[in-house]
């Protein structure tokens, strides 16, 4: 078993009055891909943005190579944030910057690259996630397949540990769809990051996936293997299965 | 009903005190973000041309018809009293102290202020700023701290640009409609005009500035924060009235503190 790179312990998220995480656990291990599933509502974001250091949790603790960043300061923050690339649910791409400019912004930033290595590295990227000739065009004038794998070169520019995605493939048709899912499996040969996918695209998602995660009534529910959730006894599980999958995908696994 | 109240009432305070903790903490990360290495020097210069000198049209017209109507509405108040000549000292005198600073303000919250607090607010509901936190870029450094220098450069510039179209509107006015005489008009200025009166206006300004820039880069930033705004779209066009309607109350209220602490 490869190490625990994240692990929520007991952790507590409400607000107002509802609790979204009620005392949950998790353990994310290095280089694999771990799929948070769930219906709308149940946390997944919130599950994203607490791995993040975006939010805080009520009780428990968010470790990341076993520190505990609910309780760091910002500075101590931005460090962890080092290892992570995010590829937001819309892109969040800049809007008022080119597709050049959004690439290289952590270059920018971030390091001490010249002018002449950031538009080497930018270019080289551009073309791996197949945008070449697209690099003076703004978010506004690219469809949203290319904004996503616009997004996805800017998160990987400075070569994460952890890659995290929100809802990766909403608005997009089934083919583009695809695309980006061949995609992620090529960027994760060619970077080895570890992935958390959040994603409502069930069940094609669990292709990718080394290990599920439901969230129901503020449970999570581990499953190690994306065929174990057809055989759970847990009737919110079997809900979702029905829900999510219907009849037909839950008939043709129990054939196999 | 009763305990309803109370219970309203004690949300709502909770509510103001976490506001204004917030907006404090905004205040003091965004001028600690102007001293952050690296300095964003042409993201400054892209703010004060787009608060600055894109601005200036608007100022041109508004100084010019404010210095045209002082200089008619002086000229009737002052030809009863058979003082025409002092027509320079009172236009530049309302202008430099008073009309320019308050209305350059007003005219700056309207027109750049709104547009600071929704690109904010849109990036904010569109992950902008998230995915700036994720890449560990400070936000403050990056978006907020450039607005609010080139707010604190470019207003003071405009007020004393206004202060001069006014006073050249009240001389077309005064002196070429009315015919005062050119020689009254600016002997006039020249003898009442202290530099003190320059100084107060400048000092408001700068004071005009900053509220306006804290005011709206600070409601765009929290729009998910301010309750009743809404989500999305909506939350966005309601956030930046809002705070165009608080900048130029908080500008008008400021403008008497100063006036009353600095006469």
């Amino acid at each position: 078993m490869s190490e625990a790179v994240i692990q929520l312990v007991d952790v507590v998220k409400s607000f107002k009055s509802q609790v979204v995480l009620d005392r949950v656990n998790l353990e994310i291990s290095t280089g694999r891909t771990t799929v948070i599933a769930g219906q709308s509502g149940q946390g997944k974001s919130v599950t994203l943005k607490l791995i993040l250091g975006l939010m805080r949790p009520d009780s428990g603790q968010v470790l990341v190579n076993g520190r505990d960043i609910s309780r760091m300061r910002k500075r101590q923050l931005d460090e962890v944030r080092t290892n992570f690339g995010v590829l937001f649910q819309g892109g969040a791409l800049f809007d008022s910057l080119s597709v050049f400019e959004n690439v290289a912004l952590p270059l920018r930033e971030r390091t001490k690259s010249s002018r002449q290595e950031i538009r080497e590295r930018v270019m080289e990227t551009l073309a791996l996630f197949d945008l070449t000739g697209h690099e003076d065009k703004y978010p506004a004038q690219i469809s949203g397949g290319m904004k996503k794998r616009v997004g996805l070169a800017r998160a990987l520019q400075l070569e994460p540990r952890i890659m995290l995605f929100d809802e990766p493939t909403t608005g997009l048709d089934p083919t583009k769809s695809m695309e980006i899912y061949q995609l992620f499996h090529r960027a994760q040969e060619r970077f080895g990051y570890t992935s958390i996918i959040v994603s409502h695209d069930i069940p094609k998602i669990f292709n990718l996936a080394d290990q599920v995660v439901i969230l129901q009534d503020g449970r999570m529910h581990r499953f190690n293997n994306p065929e174990d959730i057809h055989w759970s006894d847990d009737p919110g599980i079997m809900d979702f299965v029905r829900l999510t999958m219907g009849q037909i995908y839950q008939s043709e696994q129990m054939e196999r | 009903m009763i305990l309803n109240r109370i219970e309203n009432l004690g949300n709502s305070t909770i509510y103001h005190v976490r506001d204004m903790g917030r907006m404090g903490l905004f205040l003091a990360f965004t001028v600690l973000g102007i001293f952050k290495r690296p300095f964003r020097f042409a993201a400054l210069i892209k703010e004060i041309r787009l608060i600055g000198a894109n601005s200036t049209v608007v100022i041109f017209f508004t100084a010019a018809f404010t210095g045209m109507v002082l200089g008619l509405q002086g000229y009737y108040t002052l030809r009863k009293f058979g003082s025409e000549g002092m027509l320079g000292s009172a236009v530049s005198l309302s202008l430099i102290r008073e009309l320019g600073p308050v209305l350059t303000a007003l005219m700056v919250t309207g027109r750049a202020g709104s547009a600071m607090c929704a690109e904010l607010g849109i990036m904010r509901i569109s992950e902008q700023i998230d995915a700036l936190d994720c890449m560990a870029i400070d936000p403050f450094r990056y978006l907020i701290s450039p607005k609010f220098l080139a707010t604190l450069i470019a207003v003071p510039i405009l007020t004393l640009f206004f202060d001069v179209v006014g006073i050249y509107g009240g001389y077309v006015a005064g002196v070429k409609l009315l015919g005062v005489n050119p020689g009254a008009y600016f002997t006039g200025m020249e003898h009442s005009v202290l530099n003190e009166d320059i100084t107060l206006g400048l000092i408001k300004s700068v004071v005009f500035a900053g509220l306006i820039a804290w005011i709206c880069t600070g409601r765009g930033y929290f729009v998910q924060e301010i309750r009743d705004a809404g989500f999305g779209a909506e939350s966005v066009s309601r956030v930046t009235t809002q705070a165009v309607v608080l900048s130029s109350i908080s500008v008008l209220v400021w403008d008497y503190l100063l006036t009353a602490l600095m006469l």
